[in-house]
């Protein structure tokens, strides 16, 4: 029987089992709950299997099994491939692999899969947790595999962790030189499957009455972002995601003009400078602040100033952009904007309409126009809120005469509408709007939260003009935030006014977070290249000259501190040190001594094979076993191991 | 493919260090520059698994894909060291082997000591000629434990321990880890022992002139297999169920108790069928108590009895005119 097929002890096994579980087990939040629960299964009655020595599954079960489990998952997902249907096929596969796993090297694809499974969690998330979680799982894996390699029987559990934290502690740094040196190339090699990343909730690309409502109530980090110098005023951070032109009635489609080509007006203003770390959201496009100059070499820029990449943005990226800060774009207008940017629905929404049509007679100032529709929202009784009434069919009108309760989309929406009515050029805008700051560092973090909508509208002269109309209802919102802005009542629980203890805390687990995802998650290509090219390597071959070098000479280093640990164990008895010494230079001449033989026996056999050395040293043999098992005195004296001492070197060992 | 580079790899690694390898007494120190170590198959798995890591991370540009994916990069490199320290410093002393008799397996004890503060694990003897899969032992810090090499004893003679080789996959299984040694051990074996044949010659010592065909009469001394020849009444009948042979009643004759066996008794067979026989009334001299004497061409050993005198008549017969050996397998 080949050592690889022999059986392997019942504890090795229910501890290989335990690591699976383990690791499998966070995937419950993943993939659906009846793959995870199938390999719980599996996992349980392998374990009752080993307890209490059940066969295993005969092979046309098994068949049965596989071809069953192939099915469910085909049921579920509507295919094998896939983060989500791929993830669930490992986790059941797996189960399935255990009903047939009997010798060694079954139990070693076991643990293989184990660390494998690992892997297919971060594609759901990468959080600073999944570290500790990773860490955890290849040290217990590891442990299970020390214990599979140790063959003949279970070790003692404390024996197996602690030479799995030792392998895990030395494997350390070279993971670190590895994670920092090793050429990065862009991904993807073969493309990513549609529902590669984590689910994401974010802005849009349509906008109707509560759709950012909803996004408000969600705290989680959009984006942080670092000024290289002074942050702009809140007031001034209109982050552009959307631009819409194409109205229904109710909701807002982007429908604005195509094409990659824009011209960047130069507004004879200063650049600001800045870096963001985008989360995933899982949809073409980058943010930045209005008016973007420039963006990282991969991004286009649609002609309504909106930044955008080719693929959805599926990983956490970081990317540098420049902005003038100014709410003014001085562009012309070309007639089919124009035309799109005055286009209302023939139906409904009447009485809005009517009004537009009023103030266009009565001014005969655009900019008058503007001025009166801000006017009336901050005269007459509108209010600001995140819980507006339901909307029927005229949603506008409904919300200009009626409700008058509404949420930035509200406004925004309303405004626009007027605008047209009256004759000048709107779009609607949405993004986010402020941010942040983080008080124990120096960047912004952007949430979900900080959703916004605006209007811009073309004026003569001045080209397209940001107006704001929330912020003439509520211009806390734009200056503090969303929390200043809604009454006590209606502030969604992650913005709730925070103490400062709390705020410490959180601030300052942000700023780790931050720097995690700027620094280990964000490092990719770029990252790599413009942070080796500190250190002078420049290019992938000096890179890999670099990642060899050091990696030798940490694995140099660290054989060398192992081969220490193999010496024999000093012993620090001075007395049995010059007697082993003796034993030693004995070696050389032939005279090994046995395990069981005392130093007289010994002694006695030298003499009679050398008698002129042995006559030597049976006194010597003596003065040992005196010193050292002599009960006389329990210490013996400095002088008495002197003279031994002196004896050993003194004695002649000659063969003659 | 893979299997007939790894064989030869393997072949050429072994010629490479037999040359290196001296035949010694012992005590063997495995020393740094006597291991050799190269992937096991789980580590060629490990690879490729950590490969395909490798490509999902980069499809992926998932960060903590890479830390993971280098991370089980950095175990397999560290692990290599591991396993090579395993088997660092480990001492090998020859220790005791019983003579064995031919067909029978011999048994090579060797002790295996940890010098070093720290615990060796799962360590092993293996030989190309092994009869069973190899025995794994754990080294404490500063102990030792008990290996043993068996080898089938084909034929008698002295037999010389074979080269063997101390490993370790310990503690990943991703590497094997071996260093070659040769001890210089020899086990006497005994011939192989006749099963039957010619009942063992009259007592002859001096002053016994009864001659007579049977076996003493008197005190019952125990059963011995059914030879040619014996009288049927001596036949036990009630252990032949419970056996499967025929056994036959033995008893201690107080004439016979001295016995010479000799060589030139036996006739008509070749010198390894003589021994064989001889071989057998030693034993069988031996287990009834009976004081015996050899006489071989060229060696006599005097009258005497006890298990002292029995090693010496059957080392005797292993040593007689010992039958050339081949080389001793590695």
């Amino acid at each position: 029987m080949k050592s690889s097929e022999r059986s392997v002890p019942p504890t090795t096994a229910l501890r290989a089992l335990a690591c699976l579980a383990l690791v499998a087990a966070p995937h419950l939040l993943n993939v659906k709950i009846w793959a995870v629960a199938l390999l719980g299964c599996l996992i349980a009655y392998r374990a009752l299997c080993l307890l209490r020595g059940w066969q295993l599954p005969p092979q046309w079960l098994r068949i049965v099994l596989v071809v069953v489990a192939f099915g469910a998952v085909m049921m579920t997902y509507g295919r094998i491939n896939g983060q989500n249907a791929g993830v669930a096929l490992l986790l059941v596969m797996t189960g399935l692999k255990l009903t047939e796993s009997r010798s060694q090297r079954d139990w070693e694809v076991v643990l293989n899969l184990s660390y494998f499974l690992l892997i297919t969690h971060f594609l759901f998330s990468q959080s600073l947790f999944m570290l500790l979680f990773m860490l955890a799982g290849v040290l217990l894996i590891t442990a299970s595999l020390a214990d599979l390699s140790h063959r003949q029987a279970a070790m003692p559990l404390r024996d197996t962790l602690r030479v799995s934290g030792r392998l895990v502690l030395h494997a350390l740094p070279v993971m670190a030189i590895l994670f920092v040196l090793f050429p990065r190339i862009p991904g993807p090699l073969w493309g990513l499957p549609s529902d590669a990343g984590a689910a994401r909730s974010g802005l849009s690309d349509v906008m109707s009455p509560g759709s950012i409502g909803n996004l408000i109530q969600n705290d989680a980090v959009a984006f942080r972002v670092r000024f290289d110098r002074q942050p702009p005023d809140n007031n001034m951070l209109y982050w552009r995601a959307h631009v819409f032109y194409n109205f229904d009635g109710r909701t807002w489609h982007e429908g604005g003009p195509n094409g990659v080509h824009r011209n960047v007006p130069s507004p004879n203003l200063p650049l600001t400078h800045y870096e963001i770390t985008l989360e995933p959201h899982r949809q073409p496009w980058l943010f930045g602040l209005d008016l973007i100059a420039s963006g990282p070499d991969d991004a286009v820029f649609s002609p309504n100033h909106q930044m955008w990449v080719k693929e959805p943005v599926k990983e956490r990226r970081l990317y540098r952009a420049s902005s003038y800060i100014t709410d003014t774009i001085n562009e012309p207008l070309d007639w089919i904007t124009q035309r799109r940017s005055l286009h209302l629905p023939s139906g409904g929404n009447r009485r809005a309409r009517e009004l537009g049509e009023v103030w266009q007679q009565q001014f005969s100032n655009p900019a008058d126009i503007v001025n009166a529709a801000l006017q009336r929202f901050r005269n007459e009784p509108f209010h600001y809120t995140l819980q507006p009434p339901e909307l029927g069919a005229s949603p506008v009108d409904q919300f200009l005469f009626e409700t008058r309760a509404g949420f930035c989309e509200h406004y925004a929406s309303a405004f626009v509408v007027l605008m047209r009515a009256a004759g000048i050029p709107a779009r609607v805008v949405t993004g986010y709007q402020g941010g942040e700051l983080n008080d124990m560092a120096d960047y912004m973090i952007v949430r979900q939260s900080d959703a916004h909508a605006w209007a811009e509208v073309w004026l003569e002269g001045r080209g397209w003009v940001r107006i704001d109309p929330t912020a003439a209802v509520a211009p806390e919102r734009v200056e503090l935030g969303l929390a200043a802005a809604l009454s006590a009542s209606e502030v969604p629980l992650g913005l709730m006014r925070r103490n400062n203890v709390r705020y410490f805390l959180e601030m300052n687990w942000d700023m780790i977070n931050a720097s995690w995802n700027r620094w280990v998650l964000a490092y990719g290509p770029e990252l790599q290249q413009s942070f080796l090219a500190r250190f002078g390597l420049i290019d992938w071959y000096r890179m890999t000259l670099a990642l060899t070098a050091l990696i030798m000479v940490v694995l140099g280093l660290l054989g060398l501190a192992i081969i220490r640990q193999a010496r024999p164990a000093q012993n620090t008895d001075p007395v049995q040190q010059s007697w082993l010494k003796l034993c030693q230079r004995l070696e050389k001449i032939g005279m090994q001594r046995r395990p069981q033989e005392g130093p007289r026996d010994f002694a006695r056999r030298v003499a009679r094979r050398y008698p002129a050395l042995g006559a030597e040293l049976r006194p010597l043999a003596e003065q040992y076993i005196r010193l050292r098992y002599g009960r006389d005195s329990s210490a013996p004296a400095g002088s008495e191991i002197q003279a031994l001492r002196r004896a050993v070197s003194a004695l002649r060992i000659e063969t003659g | 493919m893979l299997r007939k580079i790894r064989t030869y790899a393997g072949n050429r690694i072994r010629s490479w260090a037999f040359k290196r390898l001296r035949r010694v007494p012992g005590p063997v120190t495995v020393l740094r520059q006597k291991i050799y170590i190269i992937p096991t198959r789980l580590g060629y798995g490990f690879g490729l698994l950590a490969f395909v890591m490798l490509m999902g991370s980069m499809n992926y540009s998932n960060s903590l894909g890479f830390a993971l994916t280098f991370m089980l990069g950095a175990l397999a490199l560290v692990g290599m060291h591991h396993t090579h320290r395993n088997l660092l410093g480990i001492r090998v002393q020859a220790g005791r082997h019983e003579p064995v008799f031919a067909g029978q397996t011999a048994r090579f004890q060797l002790t295996a000591s940890n010098p070093s503060s720290q615990n060796q694990y799962a360590i092993a003897l293996q030989h190309d000629l092994m009869p069973e899969s190899p025995r794994f032992v754990d080294l404490p810090a500063r102990g030792s434990a008990m290996l043993w090499l068996d080898l089938h004893a084909e034929q008698r003679g002295l037999l010389p321990a074979p080269r063997f080789m101390l490993f370790t996959e310990f503690p990943l299984g991703l590497f094997h880890a071996w260093t070659w040694m040769d001890l210089d051990m020899q086990c006497v074996v005994y011939p192989r022992p006749s099963d039957s044949g010619a009942r063992p010659p009259p007592a002859r010592g001096e002053g016994s002139g009864q001659q007579e065909g049977t076996e003493g009469k008197e005190d019952f001394m125990g059963l011995r297999e059914y030879q040619r020849g014996d009288a049927s009444r001596l036949i036990h009948w009630k252990s032949l169920p419970r056996t499967g042979k025929m056994m036959v009643k033995q008893f201690a004759d107080p004439r016979q108790l001295e016995v010479w066996l000799d060589w030139d008794s036996l006739t008509g067979l070749n010198t390894e069928q003589r021994l064989s026989q001889l071989c057998r009334w030693i034993m069988d001299a031996h287990r009834m108590g009976q004081a015996y004497g050899l006489r071989l061409p060229g060696l006599t050993l005097d009258i005497s009895a006890g298990e002292q005198h029995r090693h010496q008549c059957l080392e005797a017969l292993a040593r007689f005119e010992a039958p050339p050996r081949e080389k001793a397998a590695a």
